[in-house]
């Protein structure tokens, strides 16, 4: 049976300086590499014979906005059935400048899932035969998931306070941009005290 | 020789309690019945909805339990459910509608032909229900008229046959001059609708 | 003789397949995806699938709501088999958490866990019926299925959207009349799932329209991320409930059926053999919870004040019990700082969920992984190159829920 302590052996062995930052929270064990490599780890995860991760679980991203220079991470659960042991493998990115390799060489299951992490955080997956959004409507000129854009339909105005996730003081559902809030009517803007929302 | 078949061996009367529809208000005579057009077209429309199931999510498995064995709105003369919205006069609209189908919405209302009605049934429907979210669409009233709301999330069958009687209230009473009226028509223009 | 004698003019025949739009209204589509095929004759040349169209941003609310809100998301994902779903979150939870839960809510959960199974697995094979023509099958088995709605009545109140049960066990005691539907439903039910089986598993047309159409082999399959039925319709025999037992799995008999090909008529087949394990998944777990009756352990929920809401009377009476109530209903108990990926065996296949926690008391980040999201996206390869009829088939054999796809 094949432990996290030899795959982490496995792994440092293949790529000893690139491969860091092992954890195994809630026993699953997990590690990342820089964004160039992912493919490489992946590959090599899949094609080595005593590894054998041949099956992608799920793949999604998790937007940092405090981290500078990488704020995206890319997370792929692998897992090896033979073995039946789990794997976490995260690459960081810049959100200035989201671009990694594409995995659906490997797994075409890989296809939608990058084609929603685009949707959802603009990650630009190299190499995808069609990276469109999938769940969001084409014109859609944002990507909603990341953290600075609200949950809340802003179109309504009859749940306005911050209950509903509306302006107040804990500016829940405003938009955090450098011009102020932008997705908020201009009459909601104002609090009660007379400060803006933001 | 060919006789009717029975099935039992003492005949049972008649049952009384079938449910028959009113008759409208009018003078009877010898042989005569007379009363409004409008209540006899009311009693006719009232009583043989096509409703068009317009389902996307949990509230369309309660409209199936609806339509099923158990609750059966076919006895409220919605036995025919029709797929096609040019056939139907009913507009169910069970579940979320996202921002990315509410034009579909809007263009399977316009091909119905009038008169037609819509139900919204369920929170989302009506509201957007718990997903006050930025791809929800915040009631189906945002793209075409509704008649009748159901509550629930999702509504009971019993809920959702209720919704349909209501219907049948408002369709057996509607003036047959409503839907040329210049209230019907301002209403429609509101919707960007000719 | 390699040239015709008779020369076309040029360009008459230029495009011989025609385009058809399926959905997203569609009555054959069962939920709300669009299919624009292309179509030669009636052969399927190539189709492009649209999602999206019921998508509710599950995730981006759930990093807004407390645990126990996001139990009310999980139960609109697939509305086949709720209670699925809510027991998936708590055992999330209770994972990141370390809440360790009694033997008797396992079983409980067990129990109705396996209900879900089976009426997600009748609306699936029942809806394959009418694709198929037959319309009986269908009628037949929903009357039945208010038997399982019943059950879920008695326990939390609500019929399809359960919300049920809580971190660490159910929010009540299940009352005797919920064991006693269980028990009318264990004596009714097998009869019922016989005679639908009749209808179906050997009837020449059924087999004929099923046999053969829709298959995929196991690689590809796995390549495609295909768990639950539809994987071990392809001979692979990954079950959750075996590979990484959850809410006491382990302490049940059961066998995992596998199929050979996996066409639309093994994944029937598995289905259809599914519910006979359920049913005796049930029964077990019902034997097993009647022998805690009158014993200690004769419980309905862990014991975690912090995130299990104290009984009423309590509140009432004893200050903690307030406070616990007061924060808990408001929201204001902190999760630990951790990530946790935690799967249960879905209706339609691996149910997972990953959570990202900063601490705080909204989760950071949570990722719901949806079976039929993934499998969904091997539609194309499956029905390249077979009828139009077989297609729609397809569709309804692979269990696709558009309110779990689109999240």
């Amino acid at each position: 049976m094949l432990t996290n302590e030899q795959i982490k052996k496995r792994l440092t062995e293949k790529f000893p300086e690139e491969v860091t930052g092992f954890e195994e929270p809630y026993g699953m064990l997990t590690f990342e590499a820089p964004k160039e490599l992912n493919l490489k780890v992946l590959n090599f995860l899949y094609d080595d014979e005593e590894l054998k991760f041949r099956f992608l679980t799920t793949l999604c991203a998790v937007h940092y906005p405090e981290k500078k220079g990488r704020e995206l991470a890319i997370v792929y659960h692998v897992h090896n059935l033979e073995d039946n042991i789990r794997l976490r493998f995260k690459v960081y990115t810049a959100i200035s400048e989201p671009d990694i390799y594409t995995a659906t060489g490997l797994f075409s299951a890989a296809n939608w899932l990058e084609r929603e992490t685009y949707d959802f955080y603009g990650v630009n997956f190299i190499g995808h035969p069609n990276l469109k959004r999938i769940l969001n409507v084409e014109e859609m000129d944002y990507h909603p998931m990341r953290k600075e854009y609200p949950l809340e339909d802003q179109t309504r105005i009859d749940k306005d306070d911050e209950m509903f996730g509306r302006g107040g003081e804990s500016g829940f559902g405003t938009a955090k941009t450098e011009e102020g809030s932008g997705t908020i009517p201009e009459s909601e803007q104002q609090h009660e005290e007379g400060k803006p929302i933001v | 020789m060919a006789r009717p078949v029975s099935y039992n061996l003492i005949k049972k009367p008649l049952e009384t309690d079938i449910s028959m529809a009113d008759m409208p208000e009018g003078s009877m005579g010898e042989g005569f019945f007379a009363t409004k057009l409008n209540s006899v077209i009311g009693l006719a429309r009232k009583n043989s909805i096509w409703p068009l199931p317009f389902a996307t999510s949990c509230c369309g498995i309660e409209f199936m339990a609806t339509m099923g064995s158990h609750y059966d709105l076919a006895r409220f003369g919605s036995e025919r459910v029709g797929f096609s919205p040019r056939q139907c006069d009913l507009l169910m609209v069970m579940g979320t509608i996202a921002k990315k189908m509410g034009p579909v919405v809007k263009q399977v209302y316009l091909q119905m032909a009038e008169p037609r009605w819509v139900i919204a049934v369920g929170a989302c429907a009506s509201s957007g229900g718990i997903f006050d979210t930025y791809s929800v669409l915040q009631g189906i009233d945002q793209v075409v008229p509704v008649d009748v709301y159901v509550p629930g999330c999702p509504p009971r069958p019993e809920a959702i046959i209720d919704g349909v009687m209501r219907i049948q209230d408002l369709v057996g009473k509607e003036s047959l001059r409503r839907r040329n009226g210049d209230q019907y028509k301002a209403l429609l223009d509101s919707y960007g609708i000719q | 003789m390699s040239e015709h004698h008779i020369k076309l003019p040029e360009g008459s025949i230029e495009k011989t397949t025609t385009t058809l739009n399926l959905g997203p209204t569609h009555p054959a589509t069962h939920g709300v995806m669009q299919n624009i095929l292309e179509l030669d004759g009636e052969r399927i040349v190539s189709t492009e699938q649209t999602i999206g169209y019921i998508h509710r941003a599950f995730e981006k609310i759930a990093e807004r709501r407390p645990l126990y809100q996001i139990t009310t998301l999980t139960d609109r994902m697939n509305y086949c088999s709720s209670p699925i779903n809510n027991m998936g979150w708590h055992l999330t939870c209770e994972k990141l958490l370390g809440v360790k839960t009694p033997k008797r809510v396992d079983y409980l959960r067990v129990i109705i866990m396996e209900l879900a199974r089976i009426s997600d697995h009748l609306i699936c094979n029942s809806i394959v019926g009418v694709d198929a023509g037959a319309y009986t099958g269908f009628l037949y088995v929903m009357q039945y299925r208010e038997l399982i709605y019943e059950i879920y009545e008695e326990v939390c109140g609500a019929r399809l959207t359960t919300n049920m049960g809580r971190i660490g066990g159910f929010e009540r005691n299940f009352n005797d009349i919920a064991f006693q539907k269980i028990e009318k439903f264990l004596k009714e039910y097998p009869v019922v799932l016989k005679e639908f089986e009749n209808l179906f598993q050997r009837n020449r047309i059924f087999m004929d329209r099923t046999k053969g159409t829709g298959a995929i082999s196991a690689e590809r399959a796995l390549n495609y991320g295909f768990t639950g039925p539809n994987l071990r319709a392809a001979g692979i025999d990954y079950d959750i409930r075996v590979h990484a037992p959850y809410s006491s799995y382990e302490d049940f008999q059961f066998n995992i059926p596998v199929g050979t090909t996996g066409d639309n008529y093994d994944r029937w087949l598995v289905r259809e053999q599914e519910m006979w394990q359920s049913l005796s998944i049930i029964e077990q777990a019902y034997q097993k919870v009647q022998e805690f009756k009158g014993t200690e352990a004769d419980v309905f929920h862990a014991d975690v004040p912090e995130y299990y809401l104290p009984e009423k009377p309590e509140v009432y009476t004893k200050m903690e019990a307030l406070i616990y109530h007061f924060k808990i209903v408001m929201g204001e108990v902190d999760m630990p700082v951790g990530e946790v990926y935690n799967s249960v065996e879905g209706g339609n296949g691996e149910l997972g969920f990953y959570l990202i926690s900063d601490g705080g008391r909204t989760p950071y980040r949570l990722h719901f992984r949806r079976p039929c999201f993934i499998y969904y996206q091997a539609f194309e390869e499956l029905i390249k190159g077979s009828m139009l009829s077989d297609a729609i088939m397809t569709m309804s054999s692979l269990n696709l829920i558009a309110g779990e796809m689109d999240s």
